[in-house]
């Protein structure tokens, strides 16, 4: 990965006092993961440039962490590491230039104070967000950006650009701020799962964004990326299923939230009102629905991240909330949202946390009064279904069942694609007429009675966003 | 010299007092690990062997102890003073409840001799009085211990306590030591006609004073003998003269245990076909009465036979009960188990235990008429009615192998109309028992394999969100290991290594098949939707599935399309074996068919980046050289990694070709791993499979190339080595070497030779450059893990082939991919 930095101060030559690095010679920079070095391709009085080559050698890398590490997989031989200019350029040229980064140059210390003429290169910049990300990250801190995108293989033009982009920046900018700029924004450009991740990030970031990172139109994004990269819930069992299966690892995450920005564009609501999001009031009304049929225990198949179990927990009258996924990473992000680690006793016991699935029939989940099927029917393949109706309605029996999914005929009140879904995990979506045609027939097979209601605003045309079924059992056994 | 015997499943309760020497008498006859000692849990719970504080939650600990040995059928010596009736209570109860028997064994020892032991250890520091007091309390004990609820007592005193013998004996439900093999015959009901038809069909010698068999077969009847038909008083002397000859086995019936007590005098109600016994039974002898009553009387609840790999029982038993004794495993044995109700006929309502059936042991019973014997979880009901009109049943084992005989007439009237004793289980529905947690699967070829919480954690989300139903998903296929590292200069792998070490397992021919670089996809199709409605239960007008190595569907809107044009292209085989169905195992082509996305993401990222950073670097160092900088070793390296960076792309782009619906995609199938009755993996070589496969004629269909190799022919081995190399250096990905014909114990199935620049694509782009790195890697692991997985497939295959119920098979398929997610390097 390459890195080159140029001047056409005069004499032009003076970039390596400013970078304490010889021009004529060729230095070398052991860094944990590679050889970094430093050499001038041209070194003129009108124009020089410094050249930042890292030699990364995966394998060598991999080999010397050991089996135990995290990230242990195929991804680690085969990645973009030697060639893109990831975080890890910048943690070679913060050590690389780490006087100039500080401003400091005993000899031309009035240049090393004011803006110079530069002129910086990365051939292959991971840029996840595309050249816009670039220019609106790069622009506001006085650069001239160009960024082109490269396509990924020219072999095959149907597969479209890669993440990178080949970036230019000229400007007059004090070189010590140029070196923190892009200290700070090639890992946020990247965005990566990091490979290799130092501590003390929160320090590093006020320190090399000193000056200029409160300003910026973008500082919250920056800060959120940069910081981001720091959260990771390792799942390598879940990891390594995924490469098996030629399956790209992200693709498969749980379906935690819903509907993440597919809210209703063209508001109908007065203006001036808030409206209350279509989750909130989803929620809002299967907790109504179940103080309505008075259960006191309930079981929330499918709790995702658990922001039911959340709002159950808060009604003392509910005196025990199970929830159950199917995802070990849901429920670990259901336990940090519910605190269940600093939760009084009293509240603790009233709550249960468990994996498991819903097309296999579970002694567990017997005995309650309701369950809940909360957005979760969509999310499982139509040949399923029967092994999931059996599972709760045949097997479990709950004395009330709520069933809620989107109503597809709303979609049109979307800004989806036509016949896009509004999850990338829904199977399927039903309309009114086949959602009513599917409770009847459960309540037929394993006798229960069903009663169907709108969640959200019903429209007059398409009907409302979410449509909610609340079935009660007839009978002991159908 | 005394000699005293203890059961050799059973509690054994130590009672003395303090100083009595029960732990030494416990030392010398138990194994420690048998023996419970209240002090040892005493000091467990305090640090303190005699802290009495600590005495009730030490207690709380030995019975909680002594509860999981049980369960786990254990033989256990509670080592505790148990003078008093309410501890020996606990310990009696605590062994019903896990329907084991318990022995006492008193050491009654003088006063003072126990007073004399204490007093010569200090840590015994309490006083006398104690001693005085057990004493008294066992004495009390004595008088009525008989009354407690031992199946015996046995007191030791004085020297018989040094001398005596401890001597183990035998349920009597144990017959393991038999194997068979045995012809099961269900409910006769005084049928003697079509029992001596039943025997004669079965190949058995029938004569007036019983039956052989020339095979020597034994036959195990599964009670109700007597009652309702024609002769019971014949098929009791033709039983009960087997028996007495050592050619049959039988258990108790509930009618068998009525007629006792009818014959008894007790008071019995006369009914459900009682009458004609007693009616029968009194034109006989009255010897004859007195044999038949002896027999019926000491038949037992039920037999565990061929290593405990049989249980036969009545009514069946579940696994709990199984090789214990209680009374509610005799009524569990003699009567099955009841919800409590009644039906619309006043009988009771039998509750479906063989649904919830997960024992290893096959389970034949009868007791409840049925239409047709099926199985049920490895359980099998053999009662087809013969007095009512139906048909009389025999199960060969362990062939698996149904016989019967129609009835003669209609001799008896049902009270109500034979139905299926169990309602069969909906073939859609697991339950999360058969997968959760850690799991141990059994399994023919490899032995007992475990899975671990971990793993089946990661195998439930993929499984349940991704997989394709799972009564398609009857096989996934193992991994595979690469052989060991070449010692040839700038190879990673190389044929030389594999066929040496199939020659080291005494392996003679290998075949070597064409690695197709492609996504592995099992192939499972029925030729018609009724076949797919019989075997595998979907009965929704689908005929098959194609399916990824995690069991996800390929294509998921063209998956119809796909299977029809396979099972078209299948045609040929439907003849060839006999079937109706098969399971093919396949490459699906091209890669990115599949993969595309993972190639986007992570290979072609990674050969979009090298394309445009390395010649951005090598123009850099060439003007530095240009300028006289001493860059000449980096820079001639940086040109070599552009190099390998172009042929990286090349690698993963021979492996992509734009498809568009089902065009351009092409199935490669390699192995015929099943079709009815035959898991023709584990029975047919290679040659075979390739030549079955042969027969498919298609354009979707690629034939896989290859050749066999006799592992003693250095011309046939190096013919090979050249194929090899040619392949792989046209582009192939390499080769996979496999033993030619199925190989028994700890071989490996298959091992994968790759290619050169096919493994660009695995170590990355300039992995040549890193050999001496790369060369020291560690395959063991990788190996042992085909080896559990193979054994895992084979077994899901074979249960599959034996018509074992879904959640068998899916049992075994779980397991592979849950062992899929071990951390074993991907790499390899």
């Amino acid at each position: 990965m390459l890195l080159t930095i140029s001047t056409t101060l005069r004499p032009a030559t003076d970039l390596g006092f400013l970078l304490h690095k010889h021009p004529g010679r060729v230095q070398e920079f052991e860094q944990s993961f590679g050889m970094a070095r430093v050499f001038y391709p041209e070194a003129g009085e009108d124009r020089c440039t410094a050249a930042l080559l890292l030699e990364v050698d995966p394998v060598r890398l991999a080999r010397s962490r050991g089996s135990s590490s995290p990230d242990f997989s195929l991804g680690q031989y085969v990645n973009d590491r030697p060639y893109a200019a990831s975080s890890l350029l910048a943690s070679a040229l913060a050590d690389v230039f780490r006087t100039a980064r500080t401003g400091r140059c005993a000899s031309r210390q009035d240049l090393a104070d004011g803006p110079i003429p530069l002129e910086i290169c990365l051939p292959a910049l991971p840029c996840r967000g595309g050249a816009d990300l670039a220019h609106r990250l790069f622009g506001p801190l006085g650069w001239e950006v160009r960024a082109e995108a490269v396509p990924l293989d020219p072999g095959f033009p149907e597969w479209g650009e890669s993440r990178y982009v080949r970036l230019a920046l000229r400007g007059n900018v004090r070189l010590a701020d140029a070196l923190n700029h892009l200290y700070v924004l090639l890992p946020v450009l990247d965005d990566a799962k990091h490979y290799w991740l130092a501590g003390d990030e929160v320090d590093k970031l006020v320190r090399a964004g000193g000056g200029w990172l409160a300003a910026h139109p973008d500082k919250g994004l920056i800060t959120r990326r940069y910081l981001g990269r720091r959260w990771a819930l390792t799942r390598i069992a879940f990891a390594r299923l995924a490469e098996l299966g030629d399956d790209v690892e992200e693709t498969l995450d749980p379906p935690v939230e819903e509907e993440p920005g597919a809210e209703p564009s063209a508001s109908t609501a007065p203006a001036g009102e808030e409206r209350v999001p279509l989750n909130t009031l989803r929620r809002e009304a299967v907790v109504a629905a179940l103080e309505e049929i008075g259960a006191r225990t309930v079981l929330d198949l499918g709790c995702g991240s658990g922001q039911l179990l959340s709002a159950l927990l808060a009604k003392p009258a509910f005196a025990k909330v199970a929830g159950m996924d199917v995802s070990a990473r849901a429920l670990a992000l259901a336990g940090r949202r519910l605190r269940t680690d600093r939760m009084p006793d009293a509240k603790r016991a009233r709550l249960e946390l468990f994996q498991g699935s819903l097309t296999y029939t579970d002694a567990r989940l017997a005995g309650y009064d309701a369950a809940v099927l909360m957005e979760v029917v969509e999310h499982v393949d139509p040949p399923r279904l029967s092994a999931l109706e059996r599972v709760v309605f045949g097997t479990a029996r709950p004395a009330h069942v709520i069933v809620t999914t989107p109503n597809v005929e709303h979609n049109v009140r979307y800004e989806l694609l036509a016949g896009a879904r509004r999850h990338p995990d829904h199977r399927f979506e039903w309309s009114r007429a086949e959602f009513a045609r599917w409770v009847a027939g459960v309540c037929e097979t394993y006798g229960y009675a069903a009663d169907l209601r709108p969640v959200g605003e019903d429209d007059p045309e398409v009907g409302p966003p979410t449509q909610m079924a609340v079935f009660s059992r007839r009978e002991e056994r159908p | 010299m005394t000699e005293i015997s203890v059961p050799e499943l059973s509690l054994v309760v130590l009672v003395g007092v303090s100083g009595s020497g029960k732990s030494t008498f416990a030392a010398r006859h138990f194994a420690p690990t048998q023996v419970v000692s209240s002090d040892f849990c005493r000091g467990l719970v305090s640090d303190d062997e005699n802290d009495q504080t600590a005495t009730p939650e030490a207690f709380e600990l030995l019975h909680h102890i002594v509860g999981i040995r049980l369960r786990r059928g254990l033989l256990t010596v509670v080592d505790a003073t148990n003078v008093q009736w309410e501890a020996r209570k606990k310990l009696i109860e605590l062994a019903r409840s896990h329907d084991v028997l318990a022995d006492a064994i008193v050491l009654d020892v003088p006063e003072e001799v126990a007073r004399a032991r204490n007093a010569g250890r200090p840590d015994r520091a309490f006083g006398p009085h104690v001693i005085t007091r057990q004493r008294k309390e066992l004495r009390r004990s004595l008088g009525k211990i008989s009354k407690d609820g031992f199946r015996r007592v046995h007191v030791l005193r004085g020297e018989e306590i040094d001398e005596v013998a401890i001597a183990y004996e035998k349920a009597w439900t144990d017959r393991t030591h038999l194997t068979g093999p045995f012809d099961i015959i269900g409910d006769v009901h005084g049928c003697r006609a079509e029992l001596e038809s039943l025997l004669v069909k079965l190949g058995w010698k029938v004569g007036p004073d019983g039956a052989a068999h020339p095979e020597g077969r034994t036959a195990v009847f599964v009670g109700d003998l007597v009652d309702r038909g024609p002769d019971t008083p014949g098929v009791l002397r033709l039983v009960m003269n087997m028996v007495e000859a050592g050619t049959a086995l039988c258990v108790a019936g509930n009618h068998e245990q009525k007629l006792v007590r009818a014959l008894d005098g007790r008071k019995v109600r006369v009914a459900h076909g009682l009458e004609r016994s007693l009616e029968q039974l009194a034109a006989e002898p009255e010897e004859f009465r007195a044999a038949a009553r002896t027999f019926m009387d000491g038949l037992i609840s039920h037999y565990r036979l061929d290593g405990g790999r049989l249980v036969v029982a009545h009514a069946g038993l579940k696994e709990a009960y199984q090789g214990r004794a209680s009374g509610r495993v005799r009524a569990f044995a003699l009567y099955g188990d009841t919800t409590g109700e009644t039906d619309e006929y006043g009988l009771p309502v039998r509750y479906p235990w063989a649904n919830d059936y997960r024992g290893r042991a096959m389970v034949v019973y009868g007791h409840t008429p049925v239409p047709e014997p099926e199985w049920v979880n490895n359980t099998i009901c053999l009662d087809t009615g013969v007095v009512f009109g139906g048909r009389l049943t025999a199960l060969r084992y362990p062939e698996r192998e149904l016989v019967s005989v129609p009835a003669e007439k209609v001799w008896y009237e049902p009270a109500r109309p034979l139905a299926a004793a169990t309602p069969a289980r909906d073939p859609g529905v697991l339950d999360i028992g058969d997968v959760d947690g850690t799991r141990f699967v059994e399994t023919r070829s490899g032995g007992r394999i475990r899975i671990a919480e971990e793993n089946s954690r990661a195998a439930l989300e993929i499984m349940s969100r991704f997989a394709v139903d799972p009564r398609w998903l009857v096989y996934l296929p193992p991994t595979m290991a690469p052989p060991e590292t070449s010692a040839l200069e700038g190879y990673l792998e190389h044929p030389a290594e594999a066929f040496d070490e199939f020659a080291r397992a005494g392996v003679t021919r290998v075949v070597c098949e064409e690695k197709h670089m492609g996504s592995r996809a099992i192939a499972v199709l029925a030729r018609t939707p009724e076949a797919a409605a019989r075997r595998f239960g979907v009965a929704d007008g689908t005929t098959g599935s194609v399916y990824t190595r995690t069991g996800r569907p390929f294509f998921d809107e063209h998956v119809p399309e796909l299977v029809d044009r396979l099972r078209e292209a299948a045609a040929p085989l439907w003849e060839a074996l006999e079937t109706d169905w098969v399971v093919l195992d396949c490459e699906l082509l091209p890669w990115s068919a599949k993969a595309e996305g993972l190639i986007r993401d992570q290979y072609a990222s990674v050969g979009a980046a090298a394309r445009v950073a390395l010649p951005e670097a090598v123009a850099a160092l060439e003007m530095a050289a240009g300028r006289g900088l001493d860059v000449g070793a980096l820079l001639d390296r940086t040109r070599r990694r552009a190099h390998n960076a172009a042929r990286f792309r090349d690698a993963y782009a021979r492996y992509c070709w734009p498809v568009s619906g089902l065009d351009g995609v092409r199935l490669a199938p390699f192995q015929v791993l099943a079709c009815e009755g035959r898991a023709t993996a584990v029975e047919e070589p290679h040659e075979w499979h390739l030549k079955t496969l042969g027969l498919m004629d298609s354009p979707l269909v690629t034939p896989t190339r290859h050749v066999f190799v006799s592992l003693d022919s250095p011309e046939e081995r190096e013919a090979a080595v050249a194929w090899w190399t040619a392949l792989t250096e046209a582009g192939g990905e390499g080769m996979v070497v496999k033993p030619a014909a199925h190989q028994k114990g700890r071989v490996q199935p298959g091992v994968k030779v790759r290619g050169r620049e096919y493994l660009r694509i695995i170590y990355g782009p300039d992995y040549t450059e890193s050999l001496d790195v790369l060369q020291r890697r560690f395959t063991g692991r990788k190996r042992s893990l085909a080896l559990r997985e193979h054994a895992l497939g084979l077994e899901a295959l074979t249960r599959l082939a034996e018509g074992e119920p879904l959640w068998r098979i899916h049992e075994a398929v779980f397991a592979v991919l849950a062992l899929e997610s071990e951390p074993v390097d991907p790499r390899l």
